[in-house]
């Protein structure tokens, strides 16, 4: 655990994981991150790890590649792709061009791959921290694994350190820990839905990222919050409304399709009020002085570069800009 | 009993857990993928008489909590009839669970492989044997195949249902059996392990070795090969199994569910796991699409109230508070504020109505399940959602 929490704003850390539960919209908030950041004036790289291709919908783009595309002033997207880290790694890093004399690279690369525990992952994080390291980007944002497997990529380069003892590796794993392990370089956002599996499983993820790590999560993001019809004063009012004859005046005035209004505000009631007592535990499961977020469902048919500009405008309210 | 098996594609869940072995269920992260299986598995188990095991992968252990047991492990254990009796149900037939422990599960298999005592002990202690069966997603998937492969030969269920590993990549778990095989037969293994094998190779001439040797250290590069000698020996068992667990998945007793809801991503995902599982014939008994908004949203007299009340819920109010002398403040931030969510809602509906289109093009089966206010704890609750489904 990190001896004191950054003082630093989200935006102002070099390197920010953003991670959450498969569904609660973790792409949706990093692309959203990454385009906040760059309207501000930092030069952002956003980097899709799982390679899905969902992160080139929310900028409005082509496929991406391992070269980073720019999709807005200042804001650069790009797709991991862990066989390019490698020939990247071996060029840049350990000036090793004899390997290609060696046999195929690709066939070296997928038994290694295989073979040996976290290669993916640390060259996954290692190509991030190495962006952090050269001061490429002022800021790297990375639409991370879920959950289930973001602690065993993050915690990558320690466990690569307590298998290989000696080596350039070793040496690699040092500077990747160091970036890694700087609460006011890098950071974790964990994106969640106020809803019951993804409220625990966030209370579990920041509780074992505080356990098997020592890398600072600095935000729960809680998408698609929804909003509340009417103060708890104004239910009575509701519930009077809907009796006989208010519904029988309001048929005259407005129409025999306003049963099924009733029925449907009756769904939105109660779906938010199902979601605030997910929101509740959340905050009371959190370490106190854990900064929780909250962007609003969007009912809107946009997705893509419209919903991501909507989100970055949501995010950036919340963030006090 | 009688175990029918139909020629024709299954109209009803009822139908298709009738007749088949194994129904897997498959679908994107966060979806209901888990609850769907469970719920049909106890709805099997309460309705059609038969001995039904709910195999899970899935390590939240959420399952447990649903089937009304604190836990349960690698171990298949029986749902107490008890647990039927309070959900207010007569089991006709047994529920089962499992949960699949990845690490003791491979340890099993190395176990049912080895070929004798010393090399089982060897593999067991090899440093690497535990990072690499409990790290790696794959070997999640190639374990969970196996031993799905393993019950099924043993006869113990009538119906074996299975819920899938959250894959990164849509149907990984298909393809470990393959790859597994693949991987102990790839000549670059071989290659690679070769100098330990044979010490005539001096180990520091060949530049491969010199560079890995740089890169990773000879202790881990030993270890490494340690490991792969060791299961080479298994290899003929690991490429015949892989063979049999793939012709299994792909024979006419075994169907596949898609489970997924109706946002934009989980359906994108869903229709590539359906055209998947198409391209490759595998059976896809059904498509399950969880919270659903239901279609009084989109009714047409509904929509043309809620306008009104949108527009003009402040006169509407204040007209009926005149009328019914309802003597209340908000009257019409009320009615307007209803009338807006309507609409806002009906937006989100509309969407879904398009992608269910689409979805349910595909698979002659799509059965769509409501919104429920919360994710499900008990048997009951399980046992609701599969009737909604069954018929």
């Amino acid at each position: 655990v990190p001896a004191q929490r950054s003082t630093l704003g989200l935006l102002d850390r070099k390197l920010l994981f953003v991670t959450g539960k498969g569904g609660v919209g973790k792409t949706s908030v990093a692309s959203a991150l990454g385009h906040l950041a760059a309207a501000h004036g930092r030069r952002t790289l956003v980097c899709e790890v799982d390679s899905k291709g969902d992160l080139a919908d929310f900028f409005g783009v082509g496929p991406l590649g391992f070269d980073p595309t720019e999709v807005r002033p200042n804001l650069y997207a790009m797709a991991m792709d862990t066989e390019a880290s490698l020939k990247e790694y071996l060029r840049l890093q350990l000036k090793v061009p004899m390997l290609a004399k060696v046999g195929p690279l690709a066939r070296t690369f997928d038994f290694i791959a295989n073979a040996a525990p976290g290669v993916k992952e640390i060259l996954t994080v290692g190509k991030l921290t190495w962006e952090v390291r050269e001061r490429h980007y002022d800021l790297v944002v990375v639409d991370a694994s879920a959950t289930g497997h973001v602690v065993g990529q993050l915690a990558s380069p320690v466990a690569i350190n307590d298998l290989v003892k000696v080596g350039l590796v070793r040496n690699q794993t040092d500077w990747m820990i160091d970036i890694l392990t700087d609460p006011d370089q890098t950071a974790v956002v964990v994106v969640t839905a106020p809803e019951e599996m993804p409220v625990s499983e966030t209370l579990e993820l920041v509780e074992r990222l505080g356990d098997e790590t020592d890398i600072e999560v600095a935000s729960v993001v809680v998408n698609r919050v929804l909003p509340e019809l009417f103060a708890r004063s104004d239910e009575e009012i509701f519930d009077r409304v809907r009796e006989p004859d208010a519904m029988a005046s309001l048929s005259e005035r407005v129409g025999a399709g306003v049963g099924k209004v009733m029925e449907g505000a009756e769904l939105a009631v109660s779906l938010r009020r199902s979601r605030v007592r997910h929101l509740t535990r959340l905050r009371e499961g959190l370490p106190p002085g854990l900064p929780v977020l909250n962007l609003p469902y969007l009912f809107t048919r946009s997705h893509g570069v419209r919903a991501t500009a909507k989100i970055a405008e949501s995010l950036g309210e919340e963030l006090g800009f | 009993m009688a175990r029918t098996r139909a020629d024709q594609d299954a109209e009803t869940l009822e139908q298709l857990c009738a007749a088949k072995e194994i129904v897997v269920s498959t679908g994107s992260g966060g979806v209901g993928k888990t609850t769907t299986a469970a719920a049909l598995g106890a709805t099997a188990a309460a309705r059609l008489g038969i001995k039904v095991l709910v195999l899970t992968v899935d390590p939240a252990r959420r399952l447990a909590s649903a089937l009304g047991m604190e836990r349960f492990g690698n171990v298949e254990t029986r749902v107490p009839d008890a647990a039927f009796d309070e959900a207010g149900v007569e089991a006709q037939g047994e529920l089962w669970a499992a949960m699949l422990d990845t690490k003791q599960s491979w340890d099993d298999l190395i176990r049912l492989h080895a070929p004798d005592d010393a090399t089982r002990d060897a593999i067991l202690a090899n440093p690497l044997y535990q990072n690499i069966t409990g790290k790696f997603v794959q070997s999640h998937d190639y374990v969970a195949m196996e031993r799905l492969y393993e019950i099924h030969n043993s006869g113990r269920y009538d119906l074996i249902v299975v819920d899938t590993p959250p894959t990164r990549n849509a149907l990984d778990f298909l393809d470990a059996p393959d790859r597994m095989a693949d991987f102990f037969s790839s000549r670059l293994l071989r290659w690679l392990i070769a100098p330990y094998r044979s010490r005539v190779v001096g180990f520091a001439s060949k530049p491969f070795y010199t560079v890995a040797d740089r890169i990773l250290g000879t202790q881990f590069l030993e270890d490494i090969a340690e490991f792969f000698i060791l299961f080479q020996s298994m290899y003929d068992g690991f490429v015949e199994r892989a063979r049999a667990v793939t012709e299994l998945l792909g024979s006419p007793q075994t169907t596949f569910l898609v489970v997924s809801t109706l946002e934009v991503a989980p359906s994108r995902e869903a229709a590539y796991f359906l055209s998947l599982l198409a391209e490759r014939r595998y059976h896809v008994g059904a498509l399950v699409l969880n919270k659903v908004l239901p279609d009084l949203l989109l009714d047409k007299p509904a929509t043309e109230s809620a306008r009104v009340l949108a527009k003009h819920g402040a006169e509407v109010g204040a007209e009926l508070d005149l009328a019914l002398d309802l003597q209340r403040p908000h009257v019409g931030s009320v009615l307007t504020e209803v009338g807006r969510s309507f609409l806002d809602y009906q937006v989100v509906a509309r969407r879904e109505a398009e992608q269910r289109r689409e979805l349910s093009a595909i698979p002659d089966l799509t059965l769509s399940v409501p919104y429920f206010d919360d994710d499900i704890h008990s048997l009951q609750g399980l046992l609701r959602l599969g009737e909604g489904i069954w018929t």
